[in-house]
């Protein structure tokens, strides 16, 4: 039994971790399949995070948290585009830009308003998500198997990674059974195509940038107000870019992207429980070398052994209308 | 608005004009941050001022900074010609420092100026080598630099820590650091040459780095411009379709071109371990790294342009730690902030004004010319 609610609490975390690079891959999903790069995940997630922490901290509610979240979010994501779509920029330079201002930002407004070195102040258990019991939980813990899996697996989770899990199959439905996804696709792979059919390219991007924003919000907000009670400096630590490197593992594919996202929350699981235990025959593996395994997988991942990856074919250029 | 004539738009508008309007703007919106962060955004810039130009230790950190900007600079334009986005320059730089320091450690039964010739190539190689897995991926899986390099800073820092804390680290003491270099091998610094002149100061990271930054100014204007090399590697960066039907190799300029750039990052362990701290020290690359693409960006990719920028770098860090020392609401992170506002004017948005300012100029050109 006590390795069976090893493998439970295992798969427990794991899809408590996945749950910001969903978040995260879906919103990639949108920029990417719409022809425009974004590497700002990182920086997005980074301000959603703070943004969540000081607004509920200030509002006394995690949903106003989240909401003022959605808006900082949407608004670097139209900044993004203004940059890359309207004044087609360099869509990477912008995104590094992005991402660079954050990190600064989001650190320098902390330390001048709370003064702690660049951390918000603790959350209390009105200003953060608590975790969701699902009903019946406690009941049917004891039964086995179905117990394990209702009750120790699936029940007892933040609202986000409900959210995360609920938000792929949506995401499927919108980008490929839809005629918004249709467009959405079409002005990522041939956007003069699209343009000579009557469709304004400018907007459906601004239109994909946006639902962007909103997604990546919730990642933010998950890492600030639920699974942690604070914001503090780079919290984010490179889970935009493992996303992104989901989502491209993943061939742009909301299903084959969730696969790896978990496949990285698991790692990741892992790694936390490697840490200080005895492996046989290779003894106590250095816990700095056991932090690196999520990067080193990403390296491997996007090296592509499992087939190359065909980005959409639009990406990365600006649309300029011919005149 | 009708669009400019690109080729009567004369050099100083474009290359000095433009990017001075951005770097105003970007400058503006900096201000505002300041404020919103509850401090005197004029006030700050007098705190600036002085604390880089005031008084002579104070001018020394500026170049001293300057320095480190104008390596990682070149490392990011370098790359840039060919396309490829290394920002990855921390963990190269990282790296660096370690093939610095090992090769001193090594070889210190060598004569002096041998030991540093030496020293300068294993911070090349080790740099190099560290840009090269994320290079070779690139040209032959396709894998985005941005996400390897930026994953293999990542991993730099995870394994220069271990490093520091299982295999290298000075046991006598408790930090994460290493020994320090025997003194015969450090850089002479500003304060052993300010001393020739009889000037007595207390303590300047500044040293002959900076010549070496000089040199690696020269090096890379040489190389880009001037040789066979750097044109085929700027006609990949511009249109690899066309590079390709001319014979000229994607993948292989790819990799050279990672491979200089991630060797120009690791230039900054040389100053960094030879000049100033002597040791391996955890952190020591402290964001000069990313820094380095705001340079490049700024300086438009070309030396010319990057020293300037470094310069204006080196002035924004040493001015600011004197504005984190006197505004208690200020940290050196704004300064980080600062940077990607830069970038975005500079680099993403620097279409923003420009067609208005050129037509500006050139209209004004015409009418002299037809009066």
């Amino acid at each position: 039994m006590e390795f069976l609610s090893d493998i439970a609490s295992l798969i427990n975390s794991t899809l408590r971790i996945s749950t910001p690079l969903v978040f995260a891959a879906m919103a990639g999903i949108f920029a990417e399949r719409s022809g425009v790069i974004d590497f700002s995940l990182e920086g997005k997630m980074l301000m959603a995070a703070f943004v969540a922490a000081v607004g509920s901290y200030f509002l006394g509610n995690p949903w106003l948290g989240l909401l003022l979240a959605i808006i900082a979010c949407v608004s670097l994501s139209m900044l993004h585009g203004f940059a890359s779509v309207t004044y087609k920029g360099d869509q990477v330079v912008s995104c590094v830009a992005i991402n660079i201002l954050i990190i600064g930002l989001t650190t320098a407004l902390a330390a001048a308003w709370f003064g702690q070195a660049g951390l918000t102040p603790t959350l209390n258990e009105d200003q953060r998500f608590l975790e969701v019991n699902l009903p019946f939980a406690e009941s049917l813990k004891d039964v086995p198997i179905v117990g394990t899996i209702y009750s120790d697996i699936l029940s007892g989770h933040y609202i986000f990674v409900y959210l995360a899990y609920l938000s792929v199959p949506l995401v499927f439905w919108v980008v490929f059974k839809t005629s918004f996804g249709l467009r959405l696709r079409a002005v990522g792979e041939n956007p003069s195509a699209v343009d000579t059919a009557g469709i304004n390219v400018f907007a459906m991007r601004y239109k994909a940038l946006a639902i962007n924003g909103v997604l990546i919000a919730f990642a933010g907000a998950h890492l600030s107000t639920a699974v942690n009670a604070n914001f503090f400096r780079e919290m984010s630590a490179g889970r935009g870019y493992l996303a992104l490197a989901a989502m491209i593992f993943g061939k742009w594919h909301p299903k084959t992207a969730l696969i790896a996202c978990l496949l990285f929350g698991f790692t990741d699981a892992l790694q936390i429980r490697l840490q200080g235990v005895e492996l046989p025959a290779i003894g106590e593996i250095p816990v700095q070398l056991i932090q690196a395994i999520p990067y080193v997988l990403t390296v491997v991942l996007l090296a592509g052994f499992v087939g190359k990856a065909i980005a959409p074919n639009a990406i990365g250029q600006p649309y300029i209308k011919e005149r | 608005m009708a669009p400019v004539d690109k080729s009567k738009v004369p050099w100083w508008v474009s290359n000095l004009i433009v990017p001075l309007v951005n770097l105003t703007l970007a400058l503006l919106v900096s201000g505002l941050f300041i404020f919103i962060a509850g401090e005197n955004p004029y006030e700050a810039v007098r705190l600036i001022i002085y604390g880089s130009f005031g008084y002579i230790e104070g001018f020394a950190y500026t170049l001293y900074y300057t320095t480190n900007f104008v390596f990682t600079g070149l490392a990011f334009a370098v790359a840039f010609h060919c396309r490829l986005f290394n920002i990855g320059g921390e963990g190269q730089a990282y790296i660096g420092g370690l093939g610095v320091f090992l090769v001193a450690i090594n070889f210190s039964f060598l004569p002096v100026p041998i030991i540093w010739l030496l020293s300068i190539a294993g911070a090349v190689v080790f740099g190099a080598a560290w840009a090269f897995i994320p290079a070779y991926l690139q040209a032959t899986r396709g894998s985005h630099v941005v996400i390897t390099t930026i994953m293999f800073n990542f991993i730099a820092a995870s394994l220069m820590v271990f490093l520091l804390v299982d295999v290298i680290r000075d046991t006598a003491q408790m930090g994460p650091h290493t020994i320090a270099l025997p003194e015969e091998q450090w850089f002479p610094s500003f304060k052993d040459f300010a001393a020739l002149f009889g000037i007595k100061i207390r303590y300047s990271p500044l040293n002959i780095s900076f010549l070496l930054a000089i040199a690696a100014s020269v090096f890379v204007w040489f190389l880009v411009w001037k040789t066979r090399w750097g044109y085929e590697m700027r006609a990949v960066g511009h249109n690899t379709q066309a590079a390709i039907y001319a014979g000229i190799s994607p993948y292989k300029n790819i990799i050279i071109a990672m491979c200089i750039s991630g060797g120009l990052a690791g230039l900054l362990g040389v100053n960094e371990i030879l000049g100033v701290h002597h040791k391996i020290v955890a952190g020591f690359p402290a964001g000069y790294g990313f820094t380095g693409i705001a340079v490049a960006l700024m300086g438009r990719n070309h030396p010319i342009g990057i020293f300037p920028a470094a310069f204006l770098f080196g002035i924004l860090y040493q001015g600011g730690s004197e504005v984190t020392f006197d505004m208690p609401n200020i940290t050196r992170y704004m300064f980080v902030a600062v940077q990607g506002v830069i970038i975005l004017f500079s680099g993403a948005l620097e279409n923003l004004f420009r067609p208005q300012i050129e037509s500006f100029f050139v209209n004004r050109l015409n009418m002299k010319a037809n009066a």
